[in-house]
């Protein structure tokens, strides 16, 4: 296991490096642009470009630039936005990280408690209307857009409902955690609703049908002639085994959420996170931000997959030896 | 003999099909006494798996509809629910299946199933349970047990994986075993292990054995008594000896006269039962079932001829003379078998 | 040549008999990985034999023995890893693709599952005309009829030519694989397990459509098959294979009366028979699983399993041998042939009908 782990571990380095790589590469080495205006900004001056120049190693061979480059972003941290010259690419990042972090990690436990409960329950009621009655939710779930039904229950909760049953809830925008669990809950209740809903209705569907897979198997049968109580089989066989194809399916979205796809929930409940960003920058073309963004989005789905790697292979005893 | 172990009487399994009601299992009833191995062969269609599975109330198919009664040591298994069931499950009767490659889910060790089982029917804790699955595993076989208990189902061979399912099936030392096929998918040299196995644990256990399986050589190694099942029926039953040496019913006929002599001479041509295996969903139930391929069908199978003794304990259901049957026999499987 | 089961008439030639096709010393090594890195998985470690026109030659073992790789070496579906295929005088194992292709005519194969080998989509006449369009074998009209005559000789009624695979059963789709088999008249059959998968009472059809297939068309057949019984019915020689080596090779009836090589005697013994006394017979259960044939024993493979192992076994690979009765066998220490030749009595002492005798 541990073996495995090493393994691993060394091939997401090797994957965040190949990323890293390529992310300059497309920075620095597409023909036609000076990188140093991309650094430098809009209208710089001759000055300042000359010393993005000297600075950031451009008139060394490609690879010094890398290095030079990966220093400024990582070590130095000095790398500062294009189209806002005080700010600096990092403190933005780190600014956002927590927002983002908080968001998605709150609504992942939410749709994975909400989902995988679903998924049983519909399993264990096959051939009852409860079934299809949690089925059909959970493709409502999976139709209502982000963005709509985060306006919605903005305006109920900020607006329409918000003097009478929702006077809880409190205005638009992050809380951060040191001003108070609750107030930090509170603050982020209903953008994990938001995007749980839509979540735990995929994995409600996936993991059902993949128990359904599993419940006709020959092991199940045997769990039974075996003599243990249905919830038992159900759970530590059937779900057991189902658990497999969840996680995976969990890795890929909690690191595409984490590195920005969060955005439609982060814009509509006006939070400042990674989305939010890495969108912002895009609009504004503003390289460095965009570049640090690709490599922090990149870092954690590479580290979301490793996790999801070691899961699996606790899961899953037969491709620890691979 | 004194009360039987399983009494099955006139049980009748069918399914709702979007076609109507199919039966897979037509009224069979037959008893396994204590101590005794009794041999379930038919072709696939019979019924054969289907009837054992209800046994246990195993089809969990929502439209599958149940009639007769099983009755295990006088109890009727169809009637039972929840814990009752439970506890029979296992404790009193166990599996083994077909396919030992895909009985035993795929994350837990060998020792994790079988301690599973024990625990579910015992009150013993885990360390007590994994020290009697250690000396499961020895039992039935298995090198190095106190190592292999630790590994997992894909780390067994096919025989060993069936060795760990047998040693499960026998951790709660059952009085009933139901083998559905359990060397089908093993090869001839391990089939043979596996059978042996089997053999010295029932007289060392003394557990009933319900063999159900397609190979009529299996069977006449493994049974004391054996029943033929045609498409949800049984179209013979009696002592191994009788069915093997006497056969009745031009079905066993067949059943035997198509298998390649295993004796070293070399027939030119086989005698294969013309046609293919009842399909149950289009069977026409008012006539012998096997009937349509049988070359002395006449008016008089219809109707179904019942289950009839002809001698104590040696019943079959076909309505040509008892007494014509070996003269039929011989022309049943001589003239169009001679190539030379 | 007759197929009769005369075996006296196959077993001493008058002349020497016409060899359809020969493997020499084939090797098959697939590269695979595992926690040891990579290693070679022998399905093949070196076979010859010969199979003579007219004749069925089986080829039996268990799992992992390599017999159904051979089979593909022999047609050339893979490629062999060294050695040396040659079918009608010519090395096949060289042939370009344009040549293989002109050669195959020639030979073909039928699989273990028909339904896997037949396309879903294909009404059973177009399954049997595809070969002939492939080859561009007669005129529109021509490849129809004789893809409903071939229907017809494996035994299907004109209705069922409009059928798809799924309608058929078990049996029906290895006939209708059979006839396809058979559209470019090859003279050569390679079967796979071609009944394993189907009930005993089908199983006995298709293996006398093979017989009468065999009688009528001079077709020579390598049988492979993990059922021995199976394999010495249909059988003139048998090739017992074990981790990828043949370790015996005789007529059929002798190797099954009296194998010599102590693995063909486990796995005669371990044949379920059908017996009214079963308690009678001793036989001898084989301890232990089949070796990994990545990771072969020293010297004899089959030493860790045989009763008769001595320490020459476990060091020295014995080679196959010509025994002075004509038979293949290798082993250091092979079982004594039986003086005078066995006749094993019926064990199911039935009264076999007069006319039965063969």
């Amino acid at each position: 296991m541990w073996r495995f782990a090493g393994k691993r571990a060394l091939a997401a380095l090797l994957v965040l490096f190949a990323i890293s790589v390529m992310v300059f590469l497309i920075f620095f080495a597409t023909p036609g642009a000076d990188p140093a205006a991309r650094i430098a900004g809009r209208n710089a001056s001759q000055e300042t470009l000359d010393q993005v120049r000297v600075s950031f190693g451009l008139d060394k061979p490609i690879y010094v630039q890398y290095f030079v480059m990966m220093r400024h972003l990582l070590i130095d941290r000095d790398l500062t936005s294009f189209v806002n010259r005080g700010a600096k690419v990092i403190p933005q990042i780190q600014a956002a990280v927590p927002v983002t972090l908080s968001l998605v990690i709150g609504a992942a436990v939410l749709w994975m408690i909400l989902g995988v409960t679903m998924g049983v329950v519909a399993t264990a009621k096959r051939g009852t209307a409860v079934d299809p009655i949690i089925m059909v939710l959970g493709v409502i779930g999976i139709s209502l857009p982000v963005y709509w039904l985060g306006e919605v229950i903005n305006l109920v909760t900020q607006s329409r409902l918000h003097d009478s049953i929702f006077a809880w809830v409190p205005p638009l925008g992050y809380v951060p955690m040191s001003d108070g669990l609750g107030r930090w809950a509170l603050s982020l209740f209903w953008p994990w609703v938001t995007l749980a809903v839509l979540y735990s209705g995929i994995y409600a569907r996936v993991l059902r049908s993949e128990m359904v897979a599993s419940m006709n198997e020959d092991y199940i049968r045997m769990a039974r002639a075996k003599g243990i109580s249905e919830s038992r089989v159900l759970i530590r066989h059937a779900l057991r085994t189902s658990l497999i194809v969840i996680v995976s399916l969990f890795g890929l979205d909690f690191g595409a959420l984490i590195g920005g796809a969060a955005l439609l929930t982060e814009v509509v409940f006006g939070l400042q996170g990674i989305g939010k960003l890495t969108y912002d920058s895009l609009q504004n073309f503003d390289l460095p931000v965009i570049l640090g963004c690709v490599l922090y989005a990149a870092f954690f789905v590479v580290l979301a997959n490793f996790i999801v790697d070691l899961v699996y292979a606790w899961l899953d005893p037969r491709v620890r030896n691979v | 003999m004194s009360e039987p172990l399983l009494d099955v009487r006139d049980l009748r399994v069918s399914f709702r099909t979007r076609g109507g009601l199919v039966t897979a299992v037509d009224g069979i009833s037959f008893t396994v006494g204590r101590g005794e191995v009794v041999g379930l062969v038919g072709e696939s269609g019979s019924g054969k798996s289907v009837s054992m599975l209800t046994v246990l109330r195993l089809i969990d198919n929502p439209n599958c509809v149940i009639e007769g009664e099983v009755l295990f040591k006088g109890q009727n298994l169809l009637e039972l629910e929840g814990e009752v069931l439970r506890k029979i499950r296992g404790q009193e009767i166990a599996m083994v299946f077909q396919d030992p490659m895909t009985a035993l889910t795929p994350v837990y060790t060998a020792g994790w199933h079988i301690s599973e089982q024990i625990r579910a029917h015992e009150k013993v804790s885990k360390k007590a349970a994994m020290d009697r699955a250690v000396q499961l595993l020895e039992a039935v076989g298995i090198p190095n047990a106190p190592e292999r208990v630790n590994s997992y189902p894909h780390e067994f061979s096919g025989g060993m994986r069936q060795r760990v399912v047998i040693a499960m099936a026998l951790s709660c030392n059952p009085s009933l075993l139901i083998a559905d096929e359990p060397t089908t998918a093993l090869d001839v040299t391990i089939q043979a292990q596996i059978l042996e196995l089997l053999r010295v644990l029932q007289k060392e256990f003394g557990s009933s054995i319900l063999l159900i399986t397609h190979d009529m050589g299996v069977v006449s190694q493994m049974s004391d008594r054996v029943l033929v099942m045609y498409g949800g029926r049984l179209g013979a039953a009696g002592p191994r000896r009788e069915v093997m040496r006497d056969p009745l019913h031009p079905y066993t006929w067949g059943l035997m006269g198509a298998i390649p002599p295993t004796d070293g001479s070399r027939a030119a041509r086989l005698n294969a039962i013309p046609g293919t295996p009842i399909s149950p969903a289009d069977a026409d139930r008012d006539r012998c079932l096997f009937a349509p391929r049988c070359r002395f069908a006449t008016d008089a199978c219809r109707p179904q001829p019942p289950l009839i003794a002809h001698k104590p304990d040696h019943a079959d259901a076909c309505v040509l003379p008892y007494a014509e049957r070996p003269a039929l026999r011989v022309q049943a499987i001589s003239p169009l078998g001679v190539r030379a | 040549m007759s197929t009769t089961p005369n075996l006296s008439a196959t077993a001493t030639p008058s002349a020497e008999p016409t060899v359809l096709l020969e493997a020499r010393d084939v090797v098959k090594h697939f590269p695979i990985r595992t926690s040891k890195g990579k290693q070679q998985l022998q399905a093949v470690d070196g076979v010859s034999l010969q199979v003579r026109k007219g004749e069925t030659l089986g080829l039996v073992g268990e799992s992992g023995c390599g017999k159904s790789t051979l089979g593909r070496c022999l047609v050339r579906l893979i490629d062999v890893t060294s050695g040396s295929v040659i079918y009608d005088g010519v090395d096949i194992t060289n042939l370009s693709r344009r040549q293989l292709r002109d050669r195959r005519r020639g030979f073909q194969m039928i699989f273990q599952d028909p339904y896997a080998s037949l396309n879903p989509r294909r009404r059973a006449a177009a399954t049997v005309e595809e070969p002939l369009r492939t080859h561009g074998i007669g005129s529109d009209a021509e490849i129809k009829a004789r893809a409903l005559h071939l229907l017809e000789v494996v035994g299907f009624d004109p209705s069922y030519a409009d059928r798809y695979p799924h309608e058929f059963s078990g049996g029906q789709r290895q006939r209708l694989g059979i006839a396809r088999a058979l559209a470019l008249a090859p003279q050569l059959l390679i079967a796979d397990e071609p009944v394993s998968a189907l009930d005993v009472s089908i199983q006995a059809q298709v293996l006398n459509l093979l017989a009468d297939l065999q009688e009528e068309n001079n077709l020579t057949y390598v049988f492979i098959a993990h059922d021995l019984a199976v394999v010495h019915h249909i059988s003139d020689r048998i090739g017992v294979m074990y981790l990828g080596e043949l370790v015996e090779l005789g007529d059929s009836s002798d190797v099954y009366i009296s194998p010599r090589h102590p693995y063909t005697e486990a796995l005669i013994s371990a044949i379920p028979v059908i017996d009214a006394d079963a308690e009678i017979r001793e036989r001898i259960v084989l301890t232990g699983d089949l070796p990994n044939p990545i990771d072969k024993p020293t010297g004899c493979a089959f030493h860790p399993r045989c009763r008769y192992a001595q320490d020459l076994c476990r060091t020295e690979k014995p080679l196959l041998h010509i025994q002075n009765d004509g038979r293949q066998v290798a082993c250091h220490f092979p079982v004594a042939a039986p003086d005078p030749p066995a006749v094993l009595p019926r064990l199911n002492d039935i009264e076999p009908p007069s006319d039965e005798t063969h």
